[in-house]
């Protein structure tokens, strides 16, 4: 317990002293909020959608935490190469307690991050529907935190050095962004792009929070939960497995 | 005597390549032991496999009585290491790293308060505790390193080139505390060095590695007469060759490159 919690600690301790990155990694989300909350504002509503802007910020708050998740994990790569990963494989505690701590600290990190952009939507305008399901939006983001901070630990795991970040910020995590609903509904899309959505777990994360701003879900409050749930499980087991198998 | 360390035709391949090649050795308790070898030899894959972070291909290891590649706990708690290449984390204090190493290592909340001090200001950092490590130099890196590898009263310390880059004063400063440690507390120390004068001075007993395999093994004086060599670095010579060895660069190194290029601007 005591190896988790100064783990996820640290973690926390890194991303307060960095306001660098704190800021850097809002641009993004800034970008998408104004450039399409704006932009196509009027074609959505118009086509029936209403209001855009409160149905973007959800994905929008989705996409600043699977980028920060993600992020947290590989950051695995960073303290193999800057040393510090040692320090604590030598350690008398056990692999799952290092990576439960680093994940779980790597995961609150990218949910606070989402909670900036958060109120960052609401200053654009975003609204919500009701504030009683605030405590659901809550747990979403953590799912969704939790969930891709592990897939993130994974490749970080696996990975020797960032060369191949690049390729998978472009082929795996922004089509985890694009096709999740995040940016359109998924009705009328193509079947298989439907299809595909399905497939992708952000899609469950961002109707779950989406859901729970506006009190009406696409695939259904317990559907989006479970889902959730059970693949962060999978997603944290796997990263783990990895993790306990790291060499020097 | 007991036998902290002991080795029996340990191996280790990558693949095809064969970095540490049936070696045998044994360090009694309270010993300083020194392992030498060029670049390249085997030292740190050695230490690797002895310090629970690396499974041998085969062979055999015991570490304070325990086996490293199962009993991972009871040797991890018996050791202190200091790491070839740098392994504090730059965004936390000097007290934060040692304090979360004791946390680590379970050190109750008062001892070890005690010990950090001590330990703290024992390397000459006491007035840094609540600098941040990236503001400090190689040097007081290292001796913050050794610091923390000694927080949790180890019996085994071991160190892989802990003196690189030190000044001829730090080195004294260090390898005179870890004499002292091992001759009144019966610390066992195995060590790296390129520094053969280092190695002479301080060892009691020496193996000299090379292409894997141990090529002589004593006391600095019976290798020095052995090899009817003046000093341990003619001796070192005389065993080793004088051809330069080329070590690849690891990705370990690009990296730091890369990082440098990349966070370079945020920092200082």
């Amino acid at each position: 317990m005591r190896a988790i919690y100064i783990l996820c600690l640290r973690q926390l301790k890194r991303y307060v002293r960095s306001p660098a990155r704190i800021i850097g990694s809002l641009g993004q989300p800034i970008l998408f909020l104004v450039a399409l909350g704006f932009g196509f504002r009027t074609m959505f509503a118009r086509a029936g959608g209403g209001n855009y802007l409160n149905f973007l910020a959800p994905g929008i708050i989705s996409m600043a935490i699977l980028f920060n998740a993600v992020f947290s994990g590989i950051e695995i790569i960073w303290d193999r190469q800057f040393g510090f990963l040692k320090e604590t494989l030598v350690a008398p505690v056990s692999r799952l307690e290092i990576v439960f701590g680093r994940t779980l600290g790597g995961a609150i990190v990218a949910m606070a991050q989402g909670a900036v952009v958060f109120v960052i939507c609401l200053a654009f305008g975003f609204r919500l529907e009701r504030l009683v399901l605030l405590p659901a939006a809550i747990v979403f983001m953590f799912l969704i935190a939790l969930l891709f901070t592990s897939i993130g630990t994974a490749i970080g795991s696996v990975l020797q050095d960032m060369q191949g970040f690049p390729l998978i910020m472009n082929f795996l995590v922004m089509p985890l962004f694009f096709f999740s609903g995040a940016l359109f509904p998924a009705t009328g899309l193509p079947k298989a792009l439907q299809f595909a959505l399905r497939l992708n777990p952000l899609t469950y994360g961002v109707d779950g929070l989406r859901g729970s701003f506006s009190n009406s879900f696409a695939l259904g409050m317990t559907t989006d939960f479970v889902v959730l749930t059970v693949l962060t499980a999978i997603l944290l087991a796997v990263g783990s497995y990895f993790f306990s198998k790291i060499q020097l | 005597m007991n036998e902290m360390i002991v080795v029996q035709d340990l191996v280790k391949n990558y693949g095809e390549f064969c970095a540490v090649d049936h070696i045998s050795f044994t360090v009694p308790e309270g010993k300083i032991f020194g392992f030498l070898g060029p670049n390249g030899a085997g030292k740190t894959t050695t230490i690797k496999m002895l310090t629970t972070v690396l499974d041998p291909t085969s062979g055999a290891i015991r570490v304070n009585g325990h086996d490293p590649a199962r009993e991972q706990k009871q040797v991890r708690r018996s050791f202190g290491i200091v790491f070839q290449d740098p392994s504090l984390d730059d965004e936390l204090t000097a007290f934060e790293n040692m304090d979360l190493h004791g946390i680590l290592y379970g050190v109750p909340h008062g001892e070890r308060r005690k010990r950090i001090d001590l330990l703290v200001d024992f390397v000459g950092l006491g007035d840094r505790k609540k600098d941040f490590v990236k503001t400090f130099s190689g040097g007081m890196k290292r001796r913050l390193e050794v610091a923390r590898a000694l927080l949790h009263n180890p019996r085994i310390l071991f160190l892989d080139e802990p003196t690189i880059g030190l000044d001829p004063q730090t080195r004294n400063h260090i390898w005179s505390y870890i004499q002292q440690l091992s001759k009144e507390e019966g610390v066992t120390v195995f060590f790296t060095t390129h520094y053969m004068d280092e190695a002479d001075r301080v060892a009691s007993d020496v193996a000299v590695i090379d292409h894997g395999k141990i090529v002589a093994q004593g006391t600095p004086g019976e290798l020095k007469e052995r090899t009817k060599s003046a000093t341990l670095e003619d001796a070192f010579i005389a065993l080793t060759g004088h051809a330069i060895r080329e070590e690849e660069a690891t990705s370990a190194d690009r990296m730091r490159m890369m990082g440098r290029v990349w966070r370079g601007a945020g920092r200082r």
